[in-house]
């Protein structure tokens, strides 16, 4: 979806315990933070979890986003990372109606997009893509004609480039509160 | 040698230096009670409300500094301590609540007197736990205690499920110290940011200091004062920043905002610089934002990362406990006179008087409090609940010690003036602890009454008996036609008979005559009293600035004699 709001990517190194979750998506609830997508897995360190989040709003509300992710007891560290210097990617699954006469002309589309055909059924196919949010658009809308049947996204993940190595996933933006604990 | 999982909770309760506890048992918390005669260093204090042991365990907390803390069962014990839960995180008190639940093997389905209360109490706690192995429950309190009392204090909730607490055991070893990777609060400000302050601070005409209960949190009341003497800044206090600063220093200007004095709320609107210290720009306080201070900068000085610029945008941010930054600050400010700023608040201060009474004989609650204040020589321990008499306690009790105001500031919570005071009381024995209460709030906790004749627990009752939720009838009489739809409290027992009937002495004051003498009676009687004043029903508090208002609209009182002859006797 397309939106004017700017949108922020945070990532959050989180405790792998039970209720995080529910604390994270509590805090943005009752704090009125708009979400746009969230993704959690495990990190390479033990019993840590990355969570990354895609947020709306204007440079304030990205600030308390951070700083009250940074309260939460079992985050242990939070970044804004810079939207210039990231590597992105979504995981999408497309089940797309096909039949026989359309099925090759979704084959096409698949293949330009580097996408696979993960399942055939006699009425239908489903397709896994992966990429940034935009080239998932694009194939779902070329893709609408045909009959989308379900959609389903696993949200933005990201990381920052190597090219910013010794400056951690911190990115540009420290944000833990320390050394003043503001950008202004 | 192996404990129970209650002989484990009550070994690290006492690890953690507490003496009394406030609760109330039921069947998950049961084996927690089973043991506790094998800890008679743990003083437990039975309420009959467990709102009241949660906020009793706040008055405990607010007054020593000292974590507080409560119990209760699951399910109905433990949802009545989130209103007490959810004050204390508002207010930044240190707490820990310790709650029974269901056995293991019971949970998530539905059982008798099961609730979800780590869910329900995950957005009014600082953090809480659910604790599902006797061996893991040192760590867990430990954590509880620390993380309560350390960076900015908040409550924290410790769930132990029945079958932990009873048919657990586990050798009992007690951490040193935490392992908490993600909570590494900032104590010391930054020293560029407190250079910056310096230099704000040495370049401003008209500063202010904006004293918030972080003050007192952190205890830096002779920091504060040397502050504001040593540059000569005018001092306003928050709500919960009252009594962090003598109320009788020349450099007090008193509480802004909503009913806060109309010179103290113009004096921020005129200042250059507004330094903040551990206070939060609430809403109360700024009243509409876009209109507030439009002239300051501000440096704001929190312990709170999530605190600065949440409301208000700081010029000079600085993260870090009050007192640590204040410390290294105070050496960087120049010694300096701000005599036309000082001489101007007092010029609003004579065209505003909003802290004078009027002249009538007619029994009014300001002139009770400024009575009481007078009696007690501004040394009591002054506990209010959330109204009208909280903002006249605000008002008209010159506090002449450190930390004596406790009060629900940001929850809000009527109730709150009964427990608290026990509490209080309970940590203070020496010292008179005054219950100011509304009569709505008293109705809400009285049935602890009760443990404060169990216990002895010595506080005074002060009812501001108007038969109204005074407050809110104040905004129907402001902003809704005068319509009393639902203020009029027509069922009002005789308090009197009431509190004798729980063996409390108690007198009725319907005439301002009675009201030095009664005071006087109570101060004299050891154990607890309740005097019931039948105040002016309709009386209201001002000055009022309507919410989400600016200064310029603000409700002065219409009656104020402003003639010269008044204006001459200045701060009469």
């Amino acid at each position: 979806m397309v939106t004017m709001t700017p949108r922020h990517t945070i990532v959050a190194l989180v405790e792998d315990r039970p209720g995080v979750l529910n604390r994270v998506s509590s805090l943005f609830r009752r704090r009125g933070f708009y979400i746009s997508s969230l993704a959690v897995g495990k990190s390479e360190q033990p019993h840590l979890s990355r969570m990354t989040f895609v947020v709306e709003g204007d440079e304030d509300t990205v600030e308390q986003v951070t700083k009250q992710l940074n309260k939460l007891i079992e985050v242990i560290r939070v970044s804004e990372l810079n939207e210039e210097d990231i590597v992105v990617r979504e995981l999408a699954l497309i089940k797309v109606h096909a039949s026989a006469t359309t099925r090759s002309e979704i084959m096409q589309l698949v293949a330009i997009f580097r996408a696979n055909i993960v399942d055939v059924g006699p009425q239908s196919l489903i397709i896994e893509a992966t990429g940034e949010e935009d080239k998932i658009n694009a194939l779902y809308n070329l893709l609408r004609p045909f009959g989308v049947r379900e959609l389903m996204r696993t949200g933005r993940i990201a990381m920052s480039r190597g090219t910013l190595e010794g400056r951690g996933e911190r990115g540009a933006v420290q944000t833990n509160g320390a050394s003043g604990g503001d950008r202004s | 040698m192996k404990l129970t999982g209650a002989q484990i909770v009550c070994e690290s309760l006492l690890r953690e230096g507490v003496d009394v506890v406030f609760g109330l048992p039921g069947g998950a918390i049961l084996p927690l009670y089973g043991v506790m005669h094998q800890y008679p260093q743990l003083r437990h204090i039975l309420v009959r409300h467990e709102q009241a042991a949660v906020m009793a365990a706040d008055g405990y907390a607010r007054t020593t500094g000292r974590v507080g803390v409560c119990m209760a069962t699951s399910g109905p014990g433990a949802t009545n301590l989130v209103t007490g839960i959810a004050g204390a995180q508002m207010d930044s008190i240190p707490i820990v609540a310790i709650t029974g639940q269901v056995p293991r093997p019971a949970i998530g389905r539905d059982a008798f007197q099961e609730t979800d209360v780590t869910g329900i109490t995950l957005p009014v706690t600082k953090h809480n736990y659910l604790v599902m192995e006797a061996s893991e429950i040192p760590a867990a309190i430990k954590e509880a205690f620390y993380i309560a009392n350390t960076g900015r204090p908040g409550p924290v909730l410790v769930d132990i499920p029945k079958d932990v607490l009873q048919n657990e055991t586990a050798e009992f070893f007690y951490p040193e110290g935490v392992d908490l990777p993600g909570y590494k609060p900032t104590l010391e400000g930054h020293p560029a940011q407190i250079q910056k302050a310096a230099k704000l601070i040495a370049q401003a005409e008209r500063p202010v200091i904006l004293a918030g209960h972080g003050i007192i949190l952190s205890r830096a009341y002779d920091e504060i004062r040397e502050l504001a003497e040593k540059s000569q800044i005018p001092v306003i206090t928050t709500l919960l920043g009252i009594s962090s600063f003598p109320t009788d220093h020349f450099l007090n200007v008193g509480m802004p905002g909503m009913h806060g004095m109309a010179y103290a709320s113009m004096a921020i609107n005129e200042a250059d610089l507004l330094i903040a210290l551990g206070m939060r720009f609430d809403d109360r306080v700024t009243g509409r934002i876009s209109a507030f201070a439009p002239d300051a900068k501000i440096i704001h000085v929190d312990v709170d990362p999530s605190e600065i610029s949440k409301n208000v945008r700081a010029t000079v941010p600085i993260v870090g406990d009050i007192k640590r930054v204040l410390r290294a600050l105070l050496p960087q400010v120049q010694p300096s006179l701000h005599p036309e700023s000082v001489q101007r608040i007092e010029h609003l201060r004579i065209e505003h008087p909003s802290h004078r009474i009027r002249e009538t004989d007619k029994l009014i609650p300001q002139s009770i409090l400024k009575s009481l204040c007078e009696i007690t020589d501004g040394r009591a321990i002054i506990v209010t609940g959330v109204g009208q008499h909280q903002m006249w306690a605000a008002q008209h009790y010159a506090f002449k010690e450190s930390n004596h105001l406790i009060t629900s500031g940001g929850l809000g919570a009527m109730g709150f003036e009964v427990p608290a005071a026990l509490g209080a009381k309970v940590a203070h024995p020496d010292k008179p602890v005054w219950s100011i209460c509304g009569d709505g709030g008293f109705q809400m906790t009285l049935c602890d009454l009760a443990t404060a004749v169990e216990n002895n627990i010595g506080v005074k009752f002060a009812i501001m008996n108007n038969n109204f939720l005074g407050m809110v009838r104040q905004w129907q009489d402001f902003f809704y036609d005068k319509l009393y739809t639902a203020t009029s409290y027509t069922g009002n027992p005789d308090f009197v008979k009431l509190a004798e009937a729980y063996g409390i002495p108690a007198i009725r004051v319907t005439d301002k005559a009675q009201v030095e003498a009664s005071i006087q009676w109570a101060e004299q009687e050891p154990g607890p009293v309740l005097v019931d004043f039948m105040v002016e029903p309709e009386e209201n508090v001002y000055p009022m600035i309507p919410a989400g208002e600016s200064l310029a609209e603000m409700i002065e009182e219409p009656y104020m004699d402003y003639s010269p002859l008044a204006q001459a006797e200045g701060r009469a």
